[in-house]
């Protein structure tokens, strides 16, 4: 009998809080919030450039390091305050370039974040957080390197300053000391000290004088982080000359044109932030201090460049999202919101799409005359509805940058270790999608990502004797089209190899047809174990890739392309439904049932003489439509309806998915409306064939058709491999 | 070590041989054909008349569609054909008992719906072992009160098998 195994030695938790505080709330908000700032401390970090560091950003990283030293400090998270502490040295000295900026300084700088992040993890789960020793070590090394001062002309002739500094109201009064010790702790910006207060200074206000070599910008910036900068006045100090503010004014239009070029998501956060740009103006200019207002607007750079807009833009409520809570920084007008709430507003708001679908049917039944005093009511209400559906589901939806950004990290890591040279170029930033496809669109990609810069992009070498520039550009583009949102992956590496593929298809056993076309070949990829990688790599090859993809993308609706050209490149579409809540439809009607199909799918719809269908010989039927033969699907077998074949012209629905086009047969047309789509999977369980259902004007369940399953589902009918797999 | 595994093995072997006894307190009754039935009362949502569902392709035997209640879509069972009655009728007193269970809302239908009883523990029996038929598996308890007979119904057991797992939440 073995003993049991000994008890795991006591791991260290988090210092005991001071005692009668529950801090657990707070444990969360800090967790997330520093979740944020390292996100925007590593994406700066990686925009920088070395060679010419934008000041601004490094003001900003610095920032993002201070936020989280400061909740680290307070609940007493020792490792992590240390290893913040060390980067915020750094970057201090790097902001007022005291020391220049190297590629081994970022990546000390990026590993910490990583570093960070871990420990910040390790403290949620409550396990032990990583030893950030060796990375103080590095630290250490670089502050003792301490390399030649480069010296924009920014801060080259910033002369010290004698400054007043009136802070108030301050609630609580002890907020005074909370200044007073940051800036003894913070090293560099000077000396603060209390001073007499003036003669009808409020009591809830303290005087303090300043003696700094830093722009009113980076005090007000400091300051915030106890206090809202509209309560801090900076003026010279009597009797001194009265030095230029620092770089503070054509700082602000500095501060406020480069983010704004930077990073594109700001376009949609500076539409976001359009309310709390007016907020944040209008109560700016309702304090009195006139230095205050100035660095109010300097401070939110969205906000700077969006004030005029915001000004004349009344109406429409800018819809929130975390990109406006990420970007406006310290002293923002966002707002919190659990998903679960916005959530139960998107239920409610399909709830009312219907009631509204219900009474507009009902009265097309009543008498005319009886309607009229009610139409102009009805016409408002479907237009206000529809109004407030859009609001209601824009507040889900999330710029694709921010599934963008998360990629640039993850290249320059992949691109370096496997020696390739890749630079990523993004188009489409603004373009929305919601929230939870967000999510699961995320894997997907970043799978692609890596397929591409493991087998699609060649090395520096081999792209150079190919003629090719020796570092490879791989696309992220996203684009809305139709009722869908299109992404793409391209890359301009070797493209696929049909030959291979086709070889590798055959030595798995897959029955071929003869002639494939270029697209047909390439969906060979998507069949489950297939990889034409010559080694495993831990990134890819292992070809459980692809078919996972794939699976994941029809889940949501969605469908996947391939295109590619040997030696140029490749690129893969994903096409994805705007959102999974609501869809235009179209209804028909099959066997007396009534079925949908989103409108997104929906090429045409003819009553086709019945001399164009053509039987084949294994009984199904092709329909000829200008050039091509379409395979018709008898929609009445395949749902297994009850009823008798329907005599007299076919009624067709010509359907597309994939890059592939089929012809549904149906009973009859019935209309075209907005259908709120309804799980089926909730209740009952996942039925191939159904992409859900919804509840038709009378209240009845009406079943939504899935029309990527109907087309692949012919593939047998065409010369198409893919059901072969199978 | 390897005898508390096992032991641990065979409990749980144990217990999903045994059927769990049903309960003292209020039962939900209906009739089916001849035969009386009880559900606990705790899992019934609601009663409501019927009315024809949608019906959903390649359903199993027994599953005659999908039905919109305040919209939330919920498939509809039909219990007599889960019993066998291969040909029910659907009348005015064809009525529809709303289930809300463990992982799923489902609508049952039944003959009529009778009333709530209270049921004390010592009323509550184990079933006979019948031979064959697969009545066993799902009621798990006989209550007698005069001269009614009442079959226990666990819905889970009953319902699980025809509608399938729940797929994962997304």
């Amino acid at each position: 009998m073995h003993s049991a195994p000994g008890v795991a030695s006591g791991l260290p938790g988090p210092a005991a809080p001071p005692a009668g505080i529950d801090l657990s709330g707070l444990y969360q908000v800090f967790f997330e919030e520093a979740a944020e700032n390292l996100a925007s401390f590593e994406q700066r970090l990686l925009e920088l450039d070395p060679a010419a560091p934008d000041d601004e950003a490094l003001h900003a990283i610095f920032r993002s390091a201070h936020s989280v030293k400061g909740g680290a400090a307070t609940f007493g998270f020792a490792e992590e305050a240390a290893l913040t502490h060390a980067m915020e040295t750094l970057l201090d000295r790097l902001r007022r370039h005291e020391q220049a900026v190297t590629e081994p300084i970022v990546d000390t700088l990026l590993h910490a974040g990583d570093m960070l992040r871990d420990m910040l993890a390790a403290r949620q789960q409550g396990e032990e957080p990583p030893d950030g020793r060796e990375l103080l070590a590095q630290f250490a090394a670089h502050a003792a390197s301490d390399g030649a001062a480069s010296a924009p002309a920014a801060d080259a002739g910033a002369a010290q300053r004698e400054l007043e500094l009136l802070a108030g109201p301050l609630q609580p009064l002890s907020l005074a000391d909370d200044l007073l010790e940051l800036f003894r702790e913070v090293s560099g910006v000077g000396t603060l000290e209390r001073a007499e207060p003036l003669p009808g200074q409020p009591d809830d206000s303290v005087r303090l004088r300043l003696r700094t070599t830093a722009t009113d910008g980076e005090l007000l910036d400091l300051c915030s982080f106890h206090l809202a900068r509209e309560r801090i006045r900076i003026a010279p100090w009597p009797g001194t000359q009265a030095a230029h503010g620092g770089s503070a004014p054509p700082g602000a239009s500095a501060i406020a044109a480069s983010p704004a070029t930077a990073t594109s998501p700001t376009t949609a956060a500076s539409r976001a932030t359009t309310t709390s740009a007016a907020r944040a103006s209008s109560s700016a200019a309702a304090s009195s201090p006139a230095t205050a207002s100035s660095p109010a607007t300097a401070s939110s750079p969205a906000t700077a460049s969006s004030s005029a807009p915001a000004a004349s833009a009344a109406s429409p409520p800018a819809p929130l999202s975390r990109a406006a809570a990420h970007r406006a920084g310290a002293g923002s007008e966002t707002l919190r919101v659990s998903l679960e709430k916005v959530d139960q507003l998107i239920n409610l708001m399909g709830e009312l799409v219907i009631t509204q679908a219900m009474l507009a049917q009902r009265a097309g039944r009543i008498a005319p005359q009886v309607r009229e005093p009610l139409e102009a009511g009805l016409a408002d209400l479907e237009r206000t509805t529809r109004n407030l559906q859009e609001s209601v589901m824009a507040i889900r939806m999330i710029p694709m940058g921010e599934v963008f950004q998360r990629f640039p990290r993850m290249l320059r890591d992949l691109a370096a270790r496997l020696g390739k040279q890749v630079q990523l170029h993004t188009e489409g930033e603004a373009t929305e999608l919601d929230k939870g496809m967000i999510e699961k669109i995320t894997d997907p990609l970043t799978h692609l990502v890596r397929n591409s810069v493991d087998h699609g992009f060649e090395l520096p070498q081999q792209r150079v004797a190919a003629g090719k520039p020796a570092v490879g550009t791989l696309t992220l583009a996203a684009r809305h089209e139709g009722g869908c949102i299109v992404i793409e992956v391209r890359d301009d590496g070797r493209g696929l190899d049909r030959e291979r593929i086709l070889t590798k298809a055959r030595a798995s056993g897959m029955a071929l047809p003869e002639a494939m076309d270029d697209a047909e070949v390439w969906q060979l990829i998507f069949a489950p174990g297939f990889s034409t990688a010559d080694a495993v790599t831990d990134v890819s090859g292992r070809g459980v890739g692809m078919d996972v993809v794939r699976r994941n993308i029809l889940g949501l609706g969605g469908s996947v392309e391939l295109q590619s050209r040997q030696g140029e490149g490749t690129c893969v579409r994903v096409r994805l439904p705007l959102t999974l809540a609501i869809m235009d439809g179209i209804t028909v009607r099959v066997d007396g049932e009534l079925y949908v199909l989103p409108l997104a799918s929906v090429v045409e719809s003819l009553q086709a003489d019945p001399a164009r269908l053509q039987p084949l010989p294994n009984g199904q039927r092709v329909v000829r439509m200008r050039e091509e033969y379409l395979p018709v699907v008898p929609l009445a077998r395949v749902l297994e309806c009850a009823g008798e074949a329907v005599s007299g012209p076919p009624m067709l629905v010509l359907v597309q998915s994939e890059g592939r086009r089929v012809a549904l047969e149906v009973g009859e047309l019935v209309g075209q409306q907005q259908v709120v789509v309804k799980n089926l999977e909730a209740n009952y369980r996942r039925v191939p064939g159904l992409a859900g259902a919804t509840v038709m004007g009378d209240g009845s369940v009406a079943l939504i058709l899935d029309v990527a399953a109907l087309v692949r589902g012919t593939a047998g009918a065409g010369s198409s491999p893919a059901a072969a797999g199978r | 070590m390897e005898m508390i595994q096992e032991g641990a093995h065979i409990a749980r072997h144990e217990a999903r041989r045994e059927r769990a006894i049903p309960l003292a307190g209020e039962y939900l009754t209906w009739r089916i054909g001849a035969g009386e039935y009880g559900v606990a009362i705790e899992a019934v949502q609601e009663i409501r008349s019927y009315e024809a569902p949608t019906r959903v392709p390649r359903a199993p035997a027994g599953v005659l569609g999908v039905v919109n209640l305040r919209g939330v879509v919920v498939p509809i069972v039909d219990l007599r054909v889960c019993l066998g009655d291969a040909k029910p009728e659907y009348g005015e007193r064809t009525v529809v008992i709303v289930l809300a269970l463990q992982e799923r809302v489902v609508g049952v239908v039944v003959d009529s719906v009778s009333e709530v009883l209270d049921l004390a523990a010592d009323a509550i029996r184990p079933p006979p072992e019948l031979a064959g038929g697969d009545a066993q598996e799902f009621v798990t308890g006989i209550a007698t009160l005069q001269e009614r007979m009442l079959m226990l119904v666990d819905m889970q057991r009953l319902l699980g098998p025809v509608l399938g797992t729940v797929a994962e939440a997304a």
